[in-house]
């Protein structure tokens, strides 16, 4: 039931036994993961710092350790690639933004420590839309990174460069984090896999918060047992974050090829447009379900369609009160001024791009005196509605199917004028993250132009082991050129 | 959509950007007013929605209070936290002055 990757690229579990039997080195693994991405970086720009010595010297621990006889863990030796919003200490971490350039992090992040304590060995930090904000990564203050099918086009994001660095096959295993559809548009945008866990499955300590009510991390993967071995790595009660759910990680891998006969599955109509290649893989996907023995049925969910306006004044609302901080007192960029007040305004108004203006503007406005019944109230009570809809659906279904993205990749610059055409791009993804729910972005077709389509999975809050069912089953069905690794 | 029916003005983008301490110059004032106003049209949906019983959802689960065991434990090394600001000065974040000049 489950998939390899591309011949030449293993899975992690593989790499992880190669390596803990002694068979390969770890050395030898990050040797090759570095030399591909030496190879296609200048064509892609995936990495804002690619770390050698730090990842030579990880990857040495992990090969000493197998020679003294310790299991390394899960992860041995799998290199992976952090987005550039998770501290690592003493390596920059940028958010690829201006006000940040430079600034070194006193800690890790909770998820950073998971992976090393499982073996992985961290090769760098990902470029993404500065402070995870945007659907293409061109809002990088470092410049875009490019999509490996089609280096014309944008590779989605805000987690374009870690979708981008597994989808070139730098490395098995990214991180990237996800507030309205961060890892699961990109992901579909590059043809491979992208979860977004359950809100509280994953710490968020030292992920730096864009909407907290909103943001989980996750992983990318070529394959759908990938992603389950990463997040049951990642996953798991951690008393730093006071929003981390106090319960074991789950257990995926044990369940994912138990199929989906008998699984109810919803195709939530309202977001299936006649002629469009997103809706008819969608489909597709359905069918193939259904062949597999699940009870397939539409199911209309008007209510999630109050999603995206609602995220366009909460995420903004939250945004503009986690980013205060960045006051040029503490740490990164400061442009001095007579006064701090001055000093404060000049340095956020030339230290953060226009995109995150925009946002951190709309977000004061909604909540200033006068607009936060009318606006951020509002929103917080569509929320609600959309909650309260999906409850409703969940009664009849196990899951449901959506296109994970209305469209295939776009070229540069076709939407970065028009904030509103760039925001769509969430608008199937953003209700599972207003809910706190799971959801998985399987690679299941091409395009006429041979671009990936990604299919989206849904599950209520904690149902990540059916919804890795689901995802597992879907990718068996769908056809091998749809997914990378690829050579752009 | 035209100078009159803009839903913001220029004057109250200036306002937000004081609010938020944002210095912006005159070409993003006039755009923000543009996009902002295409926005908050965007999100009239939820604005017009009836929502008569309904209550606020700030956070996807119910959130409550976590403490732990008051015990002592080390924080950040200040001399690592200090490296890392524009200005310090003894053991503290250096500023302008934050405060009018003396009558």
């Amino acid at each position: 039931m489950t998939a390899s990757p591309a011949p030449g690229f293993d899975s992690l579990a593989v790499i992880a036994a190669s390596i803990r039997t002694g068979e390969r080195s770890a050395r030898a693994v990050l040797s090759s993961s570095l030399e591909r991405v030496r190879e296609l970086e200048g064509d892609l720009h995936c990495f804002n710092e690619v770390t050698i010595e730090a990842a030579e010297a990880d990857a040495d621990a992990v090969d000493q350790m197998v020679r003294s006889g310790i299991d390394p863990g899960p992860l041995a030796g799998v290199p992976v690639a952090l987005k550039d919003n998770m501290c690592t200490v003493g390596i920059p971490t940028t958010c690829s933004s201006k006000i940040l350039e430079g600034w070194l992090p006193p800690y890790d992040a909770t998820v950073v420590s998971r992976l090393r304590e499982a073996g992985a060995v961290a090769i760098g930090k990902t470029n993404l839309d500065e402070f995870a904000m945007g659907s293409s990564t061109e809002n990088s203050a470092f410049g875009p990174t490019r999509n490996p099918w089609d280096t014309g086009r944008v590779p989605g994001g805000s987690s374009g460069g870690s979708a981008s660095a597994v989808a070139s096959g730098m490395v098995p295993l990214a991180l990237g984090s996800d507030t309205g559809g961060s890892i699961r548009q990109p992901a579909a945008l590059c043809g491979i896999v992208g979860v977004k866990p359950t809100y509280g499955v994953v710490s968020r300590y030292g992920l730096i918060a864009f909407a907290s009510s909103l943001d989980q991390i996750g992983p990318f993967t070529t394959t759908v047992a990938d992603a389950a071995l990463a997040l049951e790595v990642i996953a798991g009660h951690d008393p730093m974050d006071s929003t981390s759910l106090d319960r074991p990680a789950p257990s995926l891998l044990a369940s994912l090829g138990e199929g989906v006969s008998g699984l109810r599955i919803g195709i939530v109509e309202d977001f299936i447009t006649e002629g469009s290649e997103c809706s008819d893989a969608v489909l597709a996907a359905a069918a193939a379900l259904a062949a597999a023995g699940a009870k397939l049925d539409q199911v209309k969910i008007p209510e999630l369609l109050l999603g995206l306006p609602a995220y366009y004044v909460i995420a903004p609302a939250e945004a503009s009160s986690n980013l205060s901080r960045y006051d040029g007192v503490r740490y990164g960029l400061r442009v001095d001024g007579p006064d701090t007040e001055t000093m404060n305004s000049r340095t956020r108004g030339q230290g953060f791009g226009p995109e995150v203006k925009r946002r951190i503007m709309m977000g004061t406005y909604a909540l200033s005196a006068g607009y936060y019944d009318a606006y951020y109230g509002q929103a917080q009570k569509a929320r609600t509605l959309v909650i309260r809809a999906f409850e409703a659906a969940y009664r009849d279904f196990d899951v449901l199917l959506t296109p994970t993205t209305p469209s295939v990749a776009f070229p540069f610059g076709s939407k970065v004028d028009d904030p509103i055409e760039m925001y769509m791009c969430d608008l199937c993804s953003i209700p599972s993250s207003l809910a706190g729910h799971p959801a998985a972005s399987v690679p299941f077709a091409l395009s006429p132009q041979g671009l990936p389509i990604g299919v989206q999975v849904l599950a209520p809050a904690l149902g990540e082991a059916v919804m890795m069912r689901v995802a597992a089953s879907l990718e068996a069905a769908a056809p091998r050129e749809a997914r990378g690794p690829v050579t752009p | 959509m035209s100078e009159s029916d803009r839903l913001i003005t220029s004057e109250e983008v200036r306002r937000v950007a004081r609010l938020a301490r944002l210095t912006l110059d005159d070409e993003e004032v006039g755009r923000y007013a543009l996009q902002l106003s295409a926005l908050l049209e965007h999100v009239d949906a939820v604005r017009r929605l009836d929502t008569a019983d309904v209550p606020p959802t700030a956070h996807p689960f119910p959130v409550e209070n976590v403490l732990r065991d008051d015990t002592e434990t080390p924080c950040l090394d200040r001399e690592i936290v200090l490296s890392q600001a524009p200005a310090a000065e003894r053991d503290r974040f250096r500023v302008p002055r934050i405060m009018g000049e003396a009558p």
